[in-house]
């Protein structure tokens, strides 16, 4: 199973599109880590340095309807291969959000409410996830505070991550 | 109880049933291009896998780039192609004779009411207009529909949008589209399928039916689809004559696909076109949309017709109608990119691929082109292109670029002023 703890970048838009994940121009690369450098480097936000405030970052929380657009898989691989397995957003688009589990990633969806909280107590400082897939839990850290966030994914997306991705999966059952 | 068109298609496919909510599906037919199967033949490839399901059921095309641009493009091509050729699959669309995987798929008959049909291209949702259930997938997605035939899928949760009222002159499918996406924007229907009814759609060619369909995905949409009808028969009657006595025994065939009256939808929009106006995208997202009177006057570098949305006959027929006699601005660049070469050569017999030319447009082969600015037609840093795709996220037609997506009406007529306007200006 990957990695799904670590520290958190985040990227406080809605409908943050695959265009903006990975550009187009690199869909030509047919290897996953030649993707590596150009993660978000269309994403237009305040304060956002792609390529440097990238670097070490593990987890994405973001708002909703993160990843439409197109079904491009590079999106989850770009950041794959930046170390980030998992993503935390109030909503995602359909094909980014599998994409995610079939390469036994993860895509989590909390509560508006909830995002909005992280955002207002942990955006802006330095911060921390750590997950216990067991338990289906997170735990948030940033200095001086900590939260336990409990998280919901279906038992299917649960096999596909155990299983370690889709082909795995449905080479074994189908 | 009553089923939509989604739900009826499920229940003739269903495999599997691994959760309360999931469900793997039969595959009628996988389609690949030369961006997102490449990846998926690697992996296949590597892990020892490398077999397809049905050859007859792959189809397969060069659509994106090509003629190849460069090493990393010509061996996307030559992976696909000896992919194909190792497995015997027959329908694959080299140079010369490919299109646009939109385009050319269902002009080659190989899209039916009832089908399920995957992609690694999220505007798959195009198929739809065939009352067959067409979904953009990602690359492991593709790879299990290649290896297994099948795909797996939440259960279907219906939009229905209900069109009504005359299309007003000048207004087209594009439009309709458009405003859909403005008004319930680009999250309106995620993880939904979007049913679109109603006499306007019933009116509507296959070819307007797929341009609306083509755009449910900007909405979020999983499938947009349309009930099968004697259009969509007379459509594939060329295909399917030797499998049906008559149109009618073909109809009955495909309407066992149709919704039912008392089907459950999750919502129920009634869309009323009486009163609308050309539209028009402003900004990086599709769902900012206004009428094209709010947009008169903006300045544009290029102008784009063409693409899955809006490269097919009827849409170069409409563009040719108001270029004809007249020329494009000197301060904008005209390409058209008639999606396949069957459009391409049927533009040439009516004489459009010539007004085109004499109104100063430069006329490319088939392909998805500046689009998706990985080919040809990128915009520089600033530009900006009046374009009949489908998509006008940042950096889209190249990093720094503005895209303001319309119809091809509109587009011509922009091209003509050397800046956005209505066609209503360039008329007769």
């Amino acid at each position: 199973m990957k990695n799904f703890s670590g520290k958190v970048l985040f990227l406080d838009r809605s409908d943050i599109n695959t265009d903006e994940i990975i550009p187009a121009r690199y869909l030509t690369e047919i290897s996953k880590e030649a993707l590596k450098p150009y993660l978000l480097e269309d994403l237009n936000l305040e304060e956002l340095i792609p390529g440097q405030d990238v670097d070490g970052k593990s987890i994405i929380i973001t708002r909703a309807n993160f990843g439409c657009g197109s079904s491009r898989e590079h999106a989850p691989w770009a950041l794959e291969v930046n170390g980030i397995n998992l993503v935390i957003a109030e909503s995602f688009a359909r094909i980014f959000r599998q994409n995610m589990f079939n390469c036994g990633m993860m895509a989590v969806e909390l509560p508006p409410e909830t995002i909005e909280h992280i955002f207002t107590v942990f955006g802006g400082r330095e911060t921390f996830v750590e997950t216990d897939f067991k338990e289906s839990k997170f735990t948030i850290k940033t200095q001086g505070k900590k939260e336990d966030i409990f998280y919901s994914i279906s038992d299917f997306d649960r096999a596909l991550v155990k299983a370690g991705g889709w082909l795995e999966y449905a080479d074994s059952k189908y | 109880m009553g089923k939509t068109i989604a739900e009826k298609i499920f229940d003739s496919h269903r495999v599997d049933s691994p959760s309360e909510d999931i469900h793997v599906l039969n595959l009628d037919a996988a389609f690949c291009h030369e961006i997102t199967t490449p990846i998926a033949i690697n992996n296949l490839v590597s892990k020892g896998k490398d077999r397809v399901f049905d050859p007859l059921k792959i189809k397969a095309v060069i659509d994106h780039v090509t003629p190849a641009k460069d090493s990393n493009t010509a061996m996307q091509g030559k992976i696909l192609r000896d992919w194909a050729r190792r497995h015997d699959i027959k329908d694959f669309f080299d140079i010369g004779r490919n299109g646009v995987c939109h385009a050319i798929f269902p002009e080659k008959g190989f899209v039916r009411p009832g089908f399920t049909i995957i992609m690694g291209d999220s505007h798959t949702c195009t198929h739809g207009a065939f009352g067959a259930f067409a979904a953009g997938i990602g690359t492991t997605d593709l790879e299990v529909g290649i290896l297994k035939g099948v795909c797996v899928f939440h259960t279907p949760v219906t939009i229905k949008i209900n069109i009504a009222g005359r299309m007003p002159e000048g207004v087209y499918a594009k439009d309709v589209i458009l405003s859909i996406i403005g008004r319930i924007g680009v999250n309106g229907a995620t993880n939904k399928i979007i049913e679109f009814a109603g006499p306007v759609v019933d009116k509507m060619d296959m070819e307007e039916r797929m341009t609306l369909c083509n755009m449910a995905v900007e909405a979020g949409a999983t499938c947009g689809i349309c009930n099968p009808d004697m259009t969509t028969v007379k459509y594939l009657w060329e295909f399917i004559k030797d499998e049906y006595s008559t149109k009618k025994a073909a109809l009955e065939a495909f309407e066992k696909y149709a919704a039912d009256s008392d089907a459950l939808y999750d919502d129920v929009i009634e869309c009323d076109v009486n009163n609308l106006e050309p539209q028009v995208t402003f900004g990086y997202k599709p769902d900012n949309v206004k009428p094209v009177k709010e947009m008169e006057g903006t300045p544009i570098d290029q102008v784009y017709i063409g693409s899955c949305t809006n490269g097919r006959i009827n849409d170069l027929r409409v563009a040719a109608k108001i270029l004809k006699g007249r020329k494009i601005s000197n301060l904008v660049r005209g390409i058209v990119s008639p999606a396949t070469p069957k459009i391409y050569s049927q533009a040439m017999e009516e004489g459009i691929i010539k007004i085109f030319m004499d109104a100063g447009f430069c006329v490319t082969n088939p392909t998805c082109g500046a689009c998706l600015g990985m080919s040809n037609g990128v915009l520089a840093d600033g530009e900006v292109c009046a374009s009949t795709t489908n998509r006008n996220f940042n950096g889209r037609m190249g990093k720094g670029g503005m895209v303001y997506l319309m119809s091809p009406a509109t587009a011509a007529a922009s091209a003509i002023a050397g800046h956005i306007t209505n066609s209503e200006l360039y008329k007769g």
